[in-house]
């Protein structure tokens, strides 16, 4: 692999996973603890929605988050040729 | 059958289990032995790193933790989960790549330094050995509630458990151990779960049940019937913020970056064949951890309103509005044996007054009832899982479970850290730094024996716990996100971070970390040696203790790149080992060197 190749493998890994702890931070940080209050004043069924997100939301959240890291590098490791066996 | 009885048949065939596998997977190499020979399924790793993870504390004691400090105990939520996306990202994939056996054996290699290596096993055994220590109180104290076991002679059998599997299979034994705890952890805290879940809310699922209206018919969600409850008898609101967003902020973030950068989490990823399965372990990991992580802010509340309804039966504040204490239920006096339950009658009135007497307000109105302080002076927060199945009057062989749930959960934790602590000994201090020519057998040799020395060093400490224990695994958290997790990062980030940065960032981190908790807590804990009192007013910022690891993080962050600019670039080799680490292909097998 030349090493322009390489750091263009790099960066757009870099740049994948600046979106996705974006995301990360907002769910937990952002709506589980900073802007839990205005949230609480929806509710998702019984849930007020910010003591949701803390609770449960973020979780499930941080769950998707890896998965989608794990397929979209597996299609970048294939794109740039650089995946196992 | 007798409860007893069926406790002892439940642990002794979960035991039993555990013994056959080790006899099964007996590790013939320091490839197996240290990195199960890197043969692992990503989602059987999955399955084990959860076990690995959920200690005794996130079995037991999170549940109860989460009933009585409501939203607040959110940080502990998020805080255990969210380190496994840093995980997935920033380490798992590229330390598989580099494919070696240990922690420090990357900082070592990737600084080119010996002096970084040993640093950093210093960090991993003091962080593994302090964490292990609750979990060796955790074997004994689960033998002695639920069998009426000397605490002593449950640690001892514990001990003799681990022993077996750990020194004969290492990391193989211990992977496939783990894999079989998982599976009874998880369904002994599920089971309970889905039973009150269907009794309180007729929803089988915790997870929805929390969410729902209540089974009673009144159209009340569960979570309003609980903030009404609390709110009736002077409690602090379920679902209110009650401590500040900032020390929210630090301490789940100080608690995701130490989760991400404990040894004996980070090391069963090097046990996947392939970086991508690595990628994905992590994601199988938290599948596993969140079924009893999303289970558990269901038990706590569920539990809490069980335990307010039983003893709150009538209207409050009317005379036979309370529980009288001569008709209390059975899991009642039974709880009251082991000391986790407590009840005073402070006015004399027979009956049973639970409130917050510390709430002014609420104080005043219950003396107008004639009520005379809170009456339930003990409850312990670990009641809220261990009484449950009691509580919602489920079958023994429930209670049964949860016996040996509490075990598992002990037991796989205490086998990772045993394992990563003596992998630090036998690979990266004798092998590394003693002997580098010691023979592969040799080395085997040394790795069980270095096991055998870190079980009983850690029952010893199990038995004669320091008066600390209760305060470190903040501790063990702050070390590992302080020194550890930056070091790790950089070292697969910054292509031009060299030994002189990573050595002082690690030292600025831990060396801050550790004052600024001793400052507060009592130099080594001692109690009477803190400098200043333990109270928001005193803390630097308003930062409290437990949320510096994040602070010491970003210390550490600062000083190895200052230093790093102003002394020379790593040579060249080492920034090839870096761009080699950041693709995936040619992940071989288990290296030695």
């Amino acid at each position: 692999m030349s090493g322009k190749d390489m750091s263009a493998y790099w960066k757009a890994n870099v740049s994948l996973l600046i979106k996705l702890l974006i995301v990360w931070f907002i769910v937990s940080y952002g709506f589980g603890i900073i802007l839990v209050e205005p949230l609480n004043a929806i509710s998702l069924g019984g849930y007020p929605l910010g003591f949701w997100f803390a609770q449960q939301g973020s979780i499930y959240a941080f769950l998707i988050l890896i998965f989608i890291y794990a397929k979209k590098m597996g299609e970048l490791d294939r794109e740039f040729d650089v995946h196992e066996d | 059958m007798e409860l007893q009885t069926l406790t002892y048949i439940v642990v002794g065939l979960t035991f039993a289990l555990y013994i056959g596998i080790a006899i099964w997977a007996r590790a013939g190499s320091t490839g197996e032995f240290y990195v199960a020979g890197k043969g692992v399924h990503p989602v059987a790793n999955g399955m084990a790193t959860g076990a690995d993870w959920m200690s005794a504390a996130s079995f037991i004691s999170m549940a109860g933790l989460i009933a009585f400090k409501g939203y607040d105990a959110s940080v502990y939520l998020m805080g255990w989960t969210g380190g496994y996306v840093l995980l997935a990202m920033l380490l798992a994939p590229y330390l598989r790549k580099f494919g070696k056996f240990t922690v420090p054996e990357f900082i070592g290699d990737r600084y080119y330094s010996q002096t970084a290596r040993m640093v950093a096993v210093i960090c991993l055994i003091v962080a593994s050995i302090t964490y292990v220590i609750g979990q060796m109180k955790g074997i004994g104290v689960a033998f002695g509630r639920f069998l009426e076991w000397e605490y002593e002679y449950g640690l001892y059998t514990g001990m003799a458990i681990v022993f077996f599997y750990a020194v004969l299979g290492g990391m193989k034994g211990i992977t496939y151990t783990q894999i079989a705890q998982y599976v009874v952890m998880i369904f002994a805290y599920t089971v309970p779960a889905v039973f009150i879940s269907l009794h309180l809310t007729g929803n089988p699922l915790p997870q929805l049940g929390l969410g729902s209206t209540m089974a009673d018919g009144s159209g009340t969600y569960m979570l309003e019937k609980m903030d009404q409850t609390l709110r009736d008898l002077g409690f602090a609101e379920y679902t209110a913020m009650k401590g500040t967003s900032f020390n929210m902020v630090l301490l789940t973030l100080s608690l995701m970056i130490g989760t991400a950068g404990l040894p004996h989490v980070i090391v069963r990823f090097f046990t996947v064949p392939r970086v991508r399965d690595a990628r994905a372990s992590a994601g199988w990991a938290l599948v596993f951890i969140a079924i009893l992580y999303t289970t558990a802010p269901a038990v706590g509340a569920m539990a809490r309103l069980n335990l307010i309804n039983t003893i709150q039966t009538g209207e409050i504040g009317a005379a036979e509005g309370n529980l009288a204490y001569a008709e209390r239920p059975e899991w009642f006096s039974n709880w009251e044996k082991t000391g986790l339950l407590k009840f005073e009658d402070k006015n004399g009135d027979g009956r049973i007054q639970y409130y917050d007497d510390k709430n002014p307000e609420f104080a005043a109105k219950a003396e107008s009832y004639g009520w005379q302080g809170n009456e339930m002076v003990k409850v312990d927060r670990d009641i809220m899982v261990l009484a449950n199945p009691e509580i919602a009057n489920l079958p023994n062989w429930v209670i049964a479970l949860v016996a040996a749930g509490g075990l598992a959960a002990a037991l796989s934790t205490a086998a990772g850290l045993l394992l990563a602590i003596s992998s630090a000994i036998s690979h990266d201090l004798i092998k590394g730094a003693i002997n580098p020519k010691i023979s592969e057998k040799n080395e085997l040799m040394a790795g069980r024996i270095s096991m055998a020395g870190a079980i009983i060093v850690a029952g010893y400490l199990g038995l004669h716990p320091p008066g600390f224990a209760a305060q470190v695994v903040a501790l063990a958290f702050g070390l590992a996100a302080s020194s550890l997790f930056p070091a790790l990062m950089m070292g697969i980030f910054n292509k031009k971070m060299n030994d002189k940065g990573a050595v002082a960032g690690m030292l600025v981190g831990l060396s801050s970390t550790l004052i600024y908790i001793f400052i507060y807590k009592g130099w080594f804990f001692i109690p009477g040696t803190n400098n200043l009192a333990n109270t928001p007013d005193n803390w630097l910022f308003g930062i409290q203790p437990e949320s510096f690891g994040a602070i010491g993080a970003l210390l550490n962050f600062i000083t190895a790149y200052v230093v790093s600019k102003v002394t020379a670039a790593p040579p060249d080799h080492i920034q090839h080992l870096v761009e080699d680490i950041r693709v995936p292909r040619g992940a071989g097998g288990a290296s030695s060197h």
